[in-house]
């Protein structure tokens, strides 16, 4: 490849910098212009978004400049990043090039945040490059304005692939590309990606899929090598804990590691592990050194005062979640250390990049276990990173709930002929399975609801015309439409607003005013009684009431937050993680590269009961106080442990062996009863082969199911998506709660009267995929087969320790039901008679 | 204390009921949401807000079209049971203005079917402010039976003689309480004796919390009770053993 086949402006350009096109960059020009869509696999800091944008910017200096109002004057290039701050960063990292060269380009971001004037100009008189997000292209293509806005349309840009394409929202990009490519023909796209495990997943989302049954694969460039990084597992003189995730036994040496180093990236699973570390930090920050926090719930001013100051330089380390995972550049760290469980190779390998931008320099990155279980965690990804393996998961199969979404999206542009939608739909590697009859009742729920009760055709938002043509019934539709396009649901939110303390014992209301500290779940405030406290924002708080759509918080003296907020990160443990745990523990050999303390644990359980086997499923059992516990150990995630749990309870309870509760972990899973489960099992009363058995995943879990809060959730998400109920907006809230409909009574008539309707059947798939991760239990299930191994004990083996110091920490499973209304009226008939 | 069948026209099997006194009449409170009146053989139900899938589905938002026949078929269930002389529907019996109108003609007969040889007493509601199209029974905006006065929405007013006595609705109260660290919602009665607000029938209807200020305007604070529905019983809690949403 030849730097000459950049035009002389850009050969100037990058001669006056003292750089040299590399040869990725030159090779995405080549298959672009020779017509190739083409996938970009290069990891951080390898120039990968001016490469996406050369081709664009090479084809604009050809051009020169548009007249205004020209035939042909439309988009040129899309740049479509997750979020929106990126297109915000990218736009303004690529003004520089485009004003030294002097092109005659001009590119303009357009967000939710875009002042509407501008939108609406934007439409008239479009830029040749405009930099935005899934949902704007969503809103574009439901406006009749699409066509001639798209026509002129040669290159799509898609940043951060490899995490747009796992949620629903690349499900709705899937289906705008699609419709892009109908309104371009011969359109060319871009993915930028991080290494991934399935590479041609990626490139066939790229193109257009011609036959259901092939699959039709993009280019590919791939930049390899950059340096290896320098990963290291935190060694600490302190005890490694047994169990638990808050890593404060670190804090000490974790901070030692921020001295020693310019500005350090803290990465955390979870908000409330961010606030713990962070308060942690700074009870030992005698130095003062300059630590902040960031997390998805924090005030938006909050985050973009702690994003402006480490962009400054200014910061010397900040404690974050996934909220930082991504994209931004944030300037010169050199460490980024991250604290409890890594969870998954690429995730991690995706964190570590965050550190060093230049691409032959080493990241380095310090891991820092919580727990002994973690430790192996760790110790597996390290090996993964050095062999570079990757663990991102498959290509999802399109949701259905953003099927009908997209539907109507499209009828609110054009009249629909389903034919000519269906192919289109078809020919996304997302949706390349779609079945006519799915695509017709998704059609039918648009229109009508989809029920087999046919009351409200008068009421149609899609109608059938004499043409045979589909559309909407009234223009308020399109409105109703743009008010709720997107896929992102947000869990229902309070703000946290800080109060005075309400004086014990005394009546006087909670008072107004002070301001608002973030916003926080309303499933975990609903856990909550006034007097409760937790960690906010950095700092203990004490719950003081709830006022319509807000939490009254108050300061307190207390140190000890008394609600321990860990929920369990959001990310399962990934299979290839949980193999590499599996196999160190059934490989002694492989324990010299461990702690001490750890090795000496395993080794006492080796002796002392028998070591899970790599392919098998060791089950414990032991008595303990009153009551006797069974602990097994599949590390496959805490989400599939928890559907496991809640099954085994249920088939206990009609065995008879009286079982009371089950906590899970990412590694392990324990139920605790009454019955003696090491006679039951050895005596062969209940043969652990039956109690694994696959059949559990049916109607077990389907009567679970109908029940669970779970499932509810679920729903919700699903009918706001699909349509079905409508978005709550800023300023709703007040009148939110008395005027919308329960998404919950929804489901229960639904599934009371129509129990195959489309929507639940979108429920049940999400549920099964996400929560539940029933093919992740399934695949255990079918692993163990004849492979379980009963370890009958006098009492709890050391592997065991971590899951039983769990229970009463971790939130003890089982749904809410009229047994709870029972005990709690008992506590009052008690309290009466005392 | 069940009700007895002397109380009933037909000797079945007598529905249990939670019996409390209301301005010193008894009155019997179901695990259905229903009120019974034993001595004037009443019954009286509020919120069933028929059609509200359909009112929902004029404005696009496609509701499944099954809330008028849940509705009706439990109120079937309940009638069976009671078989009253009177029935009180305390307001919001339908949706909106055009919900009667609306009523499919199954519906429509089923409902008929059960006002059948009955005294049958609509109250108007907020959201029904008009008498019902083409069914029978008399409307009215509040009705006085003895000492207890039924109507839509609660007077706001705490100890004036307008509340002693007072049946109503529209509040919609549910109730939160909590135990093994977790919460349980559900609809409920709330009565401080003097008067009694009743939960919604409907089947698409929701709860307001009883801690809401709503409820500040016609019970003293923490004086009072609720009665929350359960599977086939009612749960007395007393308000101080509530919590928010």
């Amino acid at each position: 490849m030849d730097a000459a086949l950049l035009p002389p402006r850009f050969q100037n350009w990058f001669a006056s910098r003292g750089w040299a096109p590399r040869p990725h960059q030159l090779q995405l020009i080549d298959h672009l212009e020779n017509g190739h869509s083409t996938l970009l696999i290069a990891p951080t800091g390898a120039g990968k978004t001016l490469a996406g944008f050369l081709p664009s910017l090479v084809e604009l200096e050809q051009r020169g400049k548009a007249r205004p109002g020209a035939a042909g004057g439309g988009i040129h290039t899309l740049y479509i990043s997750p979020l929106k701050a990126l297109a915000v960063d990218i736009a303004r990292n690529l003004e520089a090039p485009v004003t030294e060269m002097d092109l005659p380009v001009r590119l303009e971001t357009r967000t939710g945040d875009t002042p509407s004037h501008k939108r609406q100009r934007q439409k008239v008189n479009p830029p040749d490059i405009l930099l935005t997000t899934p949902e704007q292209i969503a809103l574009l293509l439901s406006d009749p304005a699409s066509t001639r806005l798209f026509a002129s349309l040669k290159t799509v840009i898609l940043d951060e692939l490899h995490a747009l394409v796992t949620s629903k929202r690349g499900d709705l990009l899937a289906l705008g590309l699609a419709r892009l490519r109908r309104l371009a023909p011969g359109l060319r796209t871009i993915g930028l990606s991080a290494t991934v495990a399935r590479p041609d997943d990626l490139r066939a989302y790229l193109v257009e899929q011609p036959d259901p049954d092939g699959r039709a694969l993009s280019h590919i460039v791939e930049v390899t090598g950059g340096a290896q990084p320098d990963i290291s597992i935190l060694e600490s003189e302190e005890r490694v804990p047994w169990s638990g995730h808050s890593s404060r036994y670190a804090i000490p040496d974790v901070y030692r590691q921020i001295k020693h180093h310019n500005v350090s990236l803290l990465f955390v699973n979870t908000r409330s592990q961010a606030e713990m570390v962070f308060q942690e930090l700074w009870r030992i920050n005698d130095d003062t050194l300059p630590i902040a926090l960031h997390h998805g719930s924090l005030d938006v001013g909050q985050r973009r005062k702690v994003e402006a100051a480490m962009a400054a330089g200014s910061l010397r380390a900040v404690v974050a979640t996934s909220s930082l995972d991504m994209g931004i550049d944030w300037g010169d760290i050199d460490l980024v250390i991250n604290i409890g469980a890594p969870k998954g190779a690429s995730r991690l390998a995706q964190r570590i990049g965050r550190a060093n931008h230049r691409m032959d320099e080493p990241s380095k990155a310090v891991l820092v276990p919580s727990n002994r279980f973690e430790v192996l965690e760790c110790q597996a990804a390290l090996a993964a990173s050095r062999r570079g393996d990757q663990d991102t998961p498959p290509l999802r199969k399109g949701a259905l709930d953003v099927l009908a979404q997209h539907v109507l999206g499209l009828a609110c542009a054009d009249p629909l002929d389903l034919n000519a939608v269906y192919e289109e739909i078809r020919s996304s590697e997302t949706y390349r399975t779609l079945d006519w009859e799915t695509f017709e009742r998704i059609v039918d729920f648009v229109a009508t609801g989809g029920y087999a009760l046919k009351s409200y055709e008068q009421y149609a938002k899609l109608r059938k015309g004499k043409d045979g043509l589909w559309r909407i019934a009234h223009p308020k539709i399109a409105q109703q439409y743009r008010l709720n396009v997107g896929t992102i649901v947000e869990a229902p939110m309070l703000k946290v607003r800080l109060v005075r303390a309400k004086a014990d014992g005394r009546r006087t209301p909670v008072g107004r005013g002070g301001r608002v500290l973030g916003e926080i779940e309303e499933y975990f405030i609903e856990q909550m009684a006034p007097g409760d406290t937790f960690l906010f924002g950095g700092e203990v708080v004490r719950f003081e009431g709830l006022r319509e759509n807000e939490a009254y918080v108050s300061r307190t003296q207390s140190d000890n937050p008394m609600i321990p907020s860990y929920m369990g990160g959001k990310f399962p443990l990934s299979t290839y993680l949980a193999e590499g745990v599996r196999s160190m523990l059934a490989t002694p050999s492989s324990w010299t590269a461990l702690p001490d303390q750890v090795r000496d644990w395993l080794e006492i359980q080796r002796d002392k009961s028998v070591l899970p086997a790599r392919d098998g499923l060791l089950v414990e059992t032991f008595p303990r106080a009153d009551k006797h516990y069974m602990v097994c150990y599949p590390f496959e995630g805490r989400l599939a442990h928890q559907t496991l749990g809640m099954l085994l309870t249920k088939r206990l309870e009609r065995l008879g062996a009286r079982p009371m509760g089950f906590v899970a972990n990412d590694y392990a899973l324990s139920v605790w009863g009454l019955g003696d489960l090491s006679e039951l099992f050895s005596s062969g009363r209940i043969s652990l082969d039956a109690l694994f058995e696959q059949d559990i995943l049916g109607d077990d879990l389907d009567a679970w199911l109908a029940e669970s809060s779970l499932m509810k959730r679920t729903f919700r998400n699903c009918a706001i998506i699909a349509g079905l109920i409508e978005r709550r907006h800023p300023g709703q809230e007040k009148t939110g709660r008395q005027v919308t409909v329960s998404s919950d009574l929804i489901y229960d008539v639904l599934r009371a009267h129509e129990p195959d309707h489309i929507l639940l059947k979108a429920t049940w798939k999400d549920a099964a995929e996400g929560l539940l991760d029933i093919s992740r239990l399934g695949e255990l299930l079918a692993r163990i087969r004849g492979r379980i191994t009963h370890s009958g004990l006098p009492h709890v083996s050391p592997l065991a320790v971590p899951i039983l110091l769990e229970i009463g920490k971790e939130p003890v499973y089982g749904e809410a039901m009229d047994s709870i209304l029972a005990a709690a009226a008992e506590d009052l008939v008690l309290e009466a008679m005392k | 204390m069940s009700v007895t069948a002397s109380h009933l026209r037909n000797f079945s099997a007598a529905p249990v009921c939670h019996d409390i006194q209301i301005n010193g009449q008894l009155v019997g409170l179901h695990d259905s949401g229903v009120l019974w009146w034993p001595d004037e053989s009443t019954l009286v139900v509020s919120d069933l807000h028929m059609e509200k899938g359909s009112s929902f589905a004029r404005r696009g938002i496609m509701l499944p079209p099954y809330d008028t026949g849940a509705t009706l078929e439990k109120l079937a269930g309940i009638m069976d049971a009671f078989d009253p002389a009177r029935v009180i529907c305390l307001g919001d019996s339908f949706h909106d203005p055009d919900g009667s109108d609306r009523l499919p003609a199954h519906y429509r007969a089923m409902l008929s079917t059960l006002q059948l040889g009955r005294e049958w007493i609509w109250v108007t509601g907020n959201h029904d402010p008009v008498a019902p199209v083409r069914l029978c029974g008399e409307t009215v905006d509040e009705v006085d039976f003895g000492p207890l006065c039924f109507r839509h929405e609660p007077v706001e007013k705490i100890g004036s003689t307008d509340a002693e006595g007072e049946i109503c609705g529209h509040l919609h109260p549910a109730a939160r309480v909590r135990r093994f660290g977790r919460s349980i919602r559900r609809p409920c009665f709330v009565t401080d004796g003097t008067r009694l607000v009743l939960p919604a029938f409907g089947a698409l209807t929701g709860g307001l919390n009883v801690t809401h200020e709503a409820y500040s305007m016609i019970f003293r604070r923490r004086q009072f009770s609720v009665f929350m529905l359960g599977n086939d019983r009612l749960y007395p809690f007393t308000a101080s053993r509530l919590v928010g949403d």
